[in-house]
This record gives structure tokens, sequence and C-alpha cells, in this order.
């Protein structure tokens, strides 16, 4: 059904950006420890960069209908 | 972030300070320093607001004053800019977006224009011309429509001029052959026979015997009235012809004899030697002559142009008669023609005759004159000599002296001699001239006999000819006599064998009839008889025979009818059980495929092709999965009425996270009709997501499914794509019904056509 296909997608969304910003906490806390005395700019760094990575891959896989693919020629391209 | 500096600077400042050891003072210093700096720092901090705001107002219109794109972005996006922007950098230009088509426009017409002819250039320049303005749409097309028009008015001119001129031509003939008769002869029977001509042109079709009688005679006797007209004008032409030919002839011959007459004269005048007033009257009456010979000639020479003229009127009239071409005419024309031959010929004669006796005289005259110049000499030279004596000096004896003799007689042995010498030289000369003339003589014998004889040869061919034509003209008159006389023959063989057949019909058919008595008589009545109680037996068993015809007949159409009305009933109940599938569909479920009822009607109604069709045209889905019930649908129309609205904003230029979030903003302030009653004509305002949605659901409570699908069917971009399968749905659950209910209404229609009313 289309009208189930926009929470699917938003559901998609959550689980991806819960994942990066575990992800990116996870590596900022590694971090911060490993290398960097135990500043807190890495966490927020590494944070940042999960929150960052799960808004761009939301915001494509919200796109993704209206991207113009390059694997098709005009020529052949159907008009809707 | 801000605190957290000033806090450093703070802890920074107190160490550095206090570290120090410096007394109370320093504490008020750095109090004064602190609270300065506080002071000071929030100095800083309006100043540096401040400065950042102006710095972002500043760049801002700066940078719209260079790119009017970005100036346009910002005063859409931020109200009151315009105004700001107004003040500031003065109004916008405005967009230089009209450039593009009037480029355009000159080249269209140009390009029209060379389409044209080049006399219709000067009219596309103007029309270019009127293209400069801007709406410029209008002027160009009704000019080339003009110019197309009289273009082709002309060309209508063309094609008429050219369609009549043919006509022109075929009256023409007509007429060309009907104006040389009516110009021959005058009146009513030419106007006849041209009447009679155009009427058998045109009707072509068979006349009864009387009618084709009556034409002949009608014919014969218009044949004859020209006949007799043209005969009469014939004869009528000739007469005048003779007449004046008689009268050119008689003038020519009067000629001749003045001619004659003078040249006598004149050489009588030559050789006589009269007394000088007898020479004086010899010489009037000489005069005379001349006067009388050069008036006679003028006369024949007018006489003979006369003549000629009628002859050839006299020839026209021939040849109009020829063109008639009427058959009992011929002999008449013929001897006309002879006629007109023979005075050609006289005449002819006569001219030659008068000619040769003008060159006589000719050369008589040049006789006279020579002679006349050597008596006027001698007579000089005498005078010289004796100046006192007169011209008639042999009277003259006594008078003369010796002198005088002797000089006389000297002078004329003088005279002697140059006579002798001069006639030598005048022989030798002789010679010499006699055959220049001789030659000249050759030459003009020559072109005299060629004229003569092409002149005897053209007579000689008409002569000919003449005669051909009457001995053609002959064996047609001995051939016709012999047809008419031979199909008389056959005529008559013809009636009287007929006459023989029926006579000896006649008797065998009369011996025939004596021979029966009265015992035939009565046979033949009692053969009547029998013969009528036949014929009503006959009659009795036909009506039997049609009555039992009739009864099987009503019964075989009793049949039929049942079988129809029987298989009119399989089928409505076949459309009936598809029509209870569709009702079996639960709340969000689909009904049951409609395989089975579909297959049900097509068995039903293997005959029939538009149920064969419409049973066809079910789609496919429908027969496989089934379709949703109006009542689903509905209900489902909430739900994506719902997300519709929250993705209102998003389309192909806007899909971003943030016009997500925008679009949820939206659907959650704005507030929209729940069910609007949709118009019955969509403007462009109409087209807005919530409006469509308002429309689309009060259709929906209304039970109209079919507008509700069309109004969906209007939103565009991710509300569109998010309504695309209900649409889908819709579409099937509506294209089902509409061939279920047409085979219903088939079904019923076909019932009510079996049944008969009692």
């Amino acid at each position: 059904m289309s009208e189930k296909e926009l929470g699917k997608k938003l559901d998609r969304c959550l689980a991806d950006s819960a994942v990066k910003l575990g992800a990116g906490l996870g590596l900022g806390i590694v971090f911060s420890v490993v290398f960097f005395k135990r500043h807190t700019w890495p966490v927020a760094f590494g944070l940042g960069m999960g929150l960052g990575m799960a808004y761009t891959n939301c915001q494509n896989d919200l796109r993704a209908p209206y991207l113009i693919q390059r694997n098709i020629k005009v020529s052949n391209a159907t008009k809707y | 972030m801000l605190r957290v500096c000033l806090k450093g600077a703070n802890s920074a400042a107190r160490k550095c300070l206090c570290g120090n050891g410096v007394p109370l003072h320093p504490l008020q210093q750095c109090r004064s320093y602190t609270s300065g700096g506080s002071g000071s720092s929030a100095g800083k901090i309006v100043a540096a607001s401040v400065l950042t705001v102006g710095g972002g107002v500043g760049g801002t219109i700066l940078y719209a004053n260079w790119d009017p794109k970005f100036r346009a972005n910002v005063e859409k996006s931020i109200p009151y800019s315009d105004q700001v922007f107004g003040l500031a950098l003065g109004p916008a230009a405005p967009p230089p977006v009209i450039n593009k088509p009037r480029k355009v426009e000159p080249v269209q017409i140009s390009s029209m224009s060379e389409m044209w002819k080049d006399s219709k250039q000067p009219k596309a320049k103007e029309v270019e011309k009127k293209a400069e303005q801007p709406d410029a749409e209008g002027p160009p097309a009704p000019a080339p429509q003009e110019t197309l028009e009289e273009a082709s008015a002309q060309v209508a001119q063309i094609l008429s001029a050219i369609g009549e001129v043919p006509s022109v031509p075929a009256p023409g003939t007509h007429e060309a052959e009907a104006v040389p008769p009516p110009a021959a002869l005058k009146g009513v029977p030419a106007a006849a026979a041209k009447c009679t001509e155009c009427e058998h042109e045109p009707a072509v079709k068979e006349r009864p015997e009387g009618e084709v009688a009556a034409r002949l005679a009608e014919q014969d006797k218009a044949e004859q009235d020209l006949l007799t007209s043209l005969s009469s004008n014939l004869e009528d032409a000739l007469g005048s012809t003779a007449k004046v030919t008689l009268q050119a002839i008689g003038a020519q011959e009067a000629a001749l004899q003045a001619i004659a007459q003078h040249t006598r004269q004149l050489r009588e005048a030559m050789e006589a030697e009269a007394p000088p007033d007898k020479k004086s009257t010899q010489w009037r009456v000489l005069e005379d002559a001349l006067s009388e010979r050069s008036r006679s000639v003028d006369e024949a020479g007018a006489a003979v142009l006369k003549a000629k003229a009628e002859l050839d009127k006299l020839r026209g009239v021939i040849d109009g008669a020829k063109h008639l071409k009427i058959a009992a005419a011929r002999p008449s024309i013929l001897a006309a023609e002879e006629n007109l031959h023979s005075m050609v010929v006289d005449l002819d004669s006569v001219v030659t005759r008068v000619q040769t006796a003008q060159s006589e005289a000719k050369i008589v005259s040049q006789y006279s004159e020579l002679v006349n110049e050597a008596k006027a000499q001698f007579q000089k030279e005498l005078n010289s000599i004796t100046p006192e004596i007169q011209a008639n000096w042999k009277g003259l004896t006594g008078k003369l002296t010796q002198d005088d003799l002797n000089s006389l007689i000297a002078h004329a042995h003088r005279r002697i001699d140059q006579m002798n010498r001069e006639l030598a030289e005048q022989r030798v000369r002789e010679q010499i001239h006699i055959d220049s003339a001789l030659e000249q003589q050759k030459l003009e014998d020559k072109k005299a006999l060629e004229v003569a004889v092409s002149t005897a040869l053209e007579h000689n061919r008409e002569q000919m000819r003449l005669e051909q034509e009457k001995k053609v003209e002959e064996t047609r008159e001995v051939m016709e006599a012999e047809m008419r006389t031979q199909l008389r023959r056959q005529a008559a063989a013809h009636t009287d064998h007929l006459r023989d057949v029926l006579k000896v019909q006649e008797q065998e058919l009369r011996s025939e009839a004596e021979e029966a008595n009265p015992e035939q008589l009565k046979e033949t009545e009692y053969r009547r008889l029998t013969q009528d109680q036949l014929d009503s037996f006959t009659l009795d068993m036909n009506a039997a025979y049609a009555r039992l015809k009739g009864m099987e007949e009503a019964i075989d159409s009793h049949v039929i009818a049942e079988e129809e009305a029987r298989k009119a009933h399989q089928l409505w109940l076949s459309v009936e059980a598809l029509n209870y599938t569709l009702k079996t569909a639960a709340l969000n479920d689909p009904t049951e495929p409609l395989e089975g009822a579909v297959q049900a009607i097509k068995e039903s109604c293997a005959e029939d092709e538009f149920a064969q069709a419409l049973a066809t045209a079910l789609p496919s889905e429908s027969l496989s999965r089934g379709v949703y019930s109006e009542a689903s649908l509905r209900a489902r129309f909430y739900a994506i009425r719902q997300l519709a609205r929250r993705v209102a904003l998003i389309d192909e230029t806007r899909n971003s996270l943030y016009q997500y979030f925008l679009s949820y903003l939206q659907a959650m302030l704005l507030f929209e009709k729940a069910q609007e009653a949709p118009p019955a004509k969509l403007s462009a305002e109409d087209l807005d997501t919530f409006k469509l949605l308002s429309y689309a659901a009060y259709s929906l409570e209304h039970g109209d499914l079919e507008l509700a699908a069309k109004l969906v069917n209007q939103l565009k971009g991710e509300s569109r794509r998010v309504a695309q399968d209900w649409l889908k749905e819709a579409r099937l659950t509506l294209e089902t019904k509409q061939v279920v209910s047409l085979l219903s209404a088939y079904a019923n229609a076909v019932g009510l056509g079996t049944t008969m009313a009692p």
C-alpha cells in the first residue's frame, strides 16, 4: 500500500538514526578515552557525525522517488 | 558559551591580579575591572550584535543591488523586505522576459513571407512592421489571410476564365456553319433548317412511325423551300453577273475600236501629205480620237473591275450554296459554276486583246513622234538656210536666185551626205538595236507565254473539274433511282407474301371450325364441369394446407420465443449472481474473486456477442483477486487524507527533511472544512491539496466514488504518491461496477424483449 510507505520510511529513519547515534556515541567514547585524554569533544563529534549521517540517510530515503537516475538515458525515459 | 568565556576571563583576571598580592585597591580595580568589564562586556555584546545585524542587513542590500534574483527571493521570503529594498535601492527593474517572444515573431513572419510569392512581399514587410508591437498576434494572421483570400480570388478568376474559354468555341463552331447559309439565303428556310438540325441533336430516342413520317415530310418540304430559294438566288446572281460581264466586254470592245481608230488615224496623218488647213483638221480629228480612246479605255477598265467584283460575289454565293449540301441543288450549282467559268474566260480574252491593241498603239504613237521630230528638225534647218522661204516651198519657182538655188542645192547635197552617213551609222546601230530588241522581245514573249499557259491551264483544270462533278452527279442520281425501284419491289413482294399466307390460314381455320359438330360441344361442356369441380377442390386443399402451415409456424415461433426467454432468464440469473458476489466484500477485505461468476455468464450466453465482450472487459485483477467495496474504500480514504495533508508541501522540488517538518507543521496549523461541495468546474485555486481532499470527502459521503476518484487524481507530488494505491483500487472498483451494471441492464433489456405482453 502506498500510504504505508511513508510510515515505513520514517520507521527506518528512526531505527537508522538510533543505530548511527549509538555508534557515533560509542566511537566517540572510545576515541575520547583512547586518544584524546577523556575530553568531551570527541563524544560530541561522534554524536554529531552520527546524527548527520542519520539525517542524510533519512533525507535520501525520503527523496528516493524524486531522484533522476543516471543510468536512465533521456531518450529512453518514459514520461509521466 | 559566552558565560564560559566570561568565567574563564574572570578567573584568569582574578588569578593574575590576586596572584601578585595586590591590596584591596586592586580588588576594587578588580571589581571595577569586572564591573567595568561586565559593563564594557555588555556594551561589547550590544555593539557586536548591532554590528553583526547591521553588517548582515547591509550585505544583503548590497548583494540584492548586484543580483536581482537574490532580491526577488528575499522579497518573497521576508515580508516587508520589498519596502526596505525600495527605500534603499529604488524599485526593481522589471524582469526582461518579454524579449524572447518578440525576437521570435519577426523570424516567424519572415519565414511566412518567404512562403508567399514575390509579389506579396511588400505586404509581408508591412506585416513585419506591424509585428514590432508587443501584441502583434492579430495583424499577421489576418493580413496573410487577406492575401490568401486575394490570391484565391485571383485564382478563382483565372479558373473561371479558363472554364469559360472552352465554352466559347463550341457555339462558335456551330454558328460558323449556320452563318454562311443565312448570309447567302435570307429568311425562314435557313432558320427552319437550323432548327430541325438542332432538334435532331438532343433527342436521340425512337419516335413513333407517324411522327417519323411527319418529320420526314417536314424535312423534305424544308429542303424543297431551301432548294427553290437557293436556285432563285443563284439565278439572280448569275443574271446580274452576266449583265455586268457583258457590259464589261462591250466596254472593252468599244475601247478596242477606239484604239484601232485612233491608231489608224494617226498613221494616216503620218503618211498623208495634205495641205496645212486639212492637216490641222486632221490633227484636231486625231486629238478627238485620242481623247475618245482614253475615255473608252478608262470606261473599259472600270467595267472590268465591276465585272470582277460581281464574279467574286457570284463565286461566294456558289460556295455558300455548296456548303448547304443539298443534293437536288447540285445541277443548278454546276450550271452556275460553268457560267462563271465561261464569263471569266471571255473577260480574260477581251482584256488581253485590248492590251495588245494598246501596245500596238504605243508603237505607232512613238513612230509618229519620231516622224514629227524629224519633220520639225528639217523645217528648222531649212529656215536657218533660207529664212524668208515659207513651208510650202514647192510652189516657189521664179522667186529664188541662182545663189539661193546653189546654196540650197549645196545644203541639199550636204544634207544628203549627212543623211548617208547617218544612214550607215544607223544601219550599224540598227543591227545592235534589233538584237537587243529581239532579246527583250523574247523575254517578254516568254513571260507572256507563261502567263498565257498558266491561265489556259487554270481554265482547263476548272473545266475538267466541272465535267467530273457533272458526271458524279449523274451517276449518283442514277444510283438513287435504281435503289428506290429495288426497295419498292421488295416491299411489294413482302406484302404479296403476307397476303397469300393470311389467305391460306383463313382457309384452314374455317375448315377446322366447320368440322366441329354438336357432340364435341357436349364433350367440352362435360370437361368444363369437371374442371370446375377440380378447381374448387384444389382451392379447399390449399386453404387447409395454408392453415396447417400457419399453425406449425406459430408453434415453432412459440418454441423459439420460449428458448429465447429461457436464455435471457439464464443470463439474468448469472448476472444476478455476479452482482451478489460484489456484495460479499467485508470491510477492509476484497470480495471473492469474480472468476466463477464471470465464467457462468460466459457459458450462459455463449452466442451473445455483446455479453461476451462485456464479460471479457472486466479487469483481470477483479477476476483473480476481487474488488474492494465502496465502504472499505471510504474508510481507507480518511487515513489517506490524514497522510496526504501531512505531506502536502512535498513534491519534486521540495523534499528535504526540513520541508517534511514544515509540511507537518502546515498540516497541524491549517484548518479546512471537513467536507465541501465541489463546484461544477474546477478553477486553478481549487487544485490545492486541502481543498481537493475536502471535495473528495464530500463526494464520498454522498456516494459518488467516481467524482472522489477524479478529484484525488488531481493531487500532485507526494500526496499523489501516497494516494496512488487507493486510486488504483477505486478505479478497479468503478470499472467492475460499471461493467456489471451494463451487464445487468443488458440482461434486463433482453428479458423484457422476450416476454410477450398478455
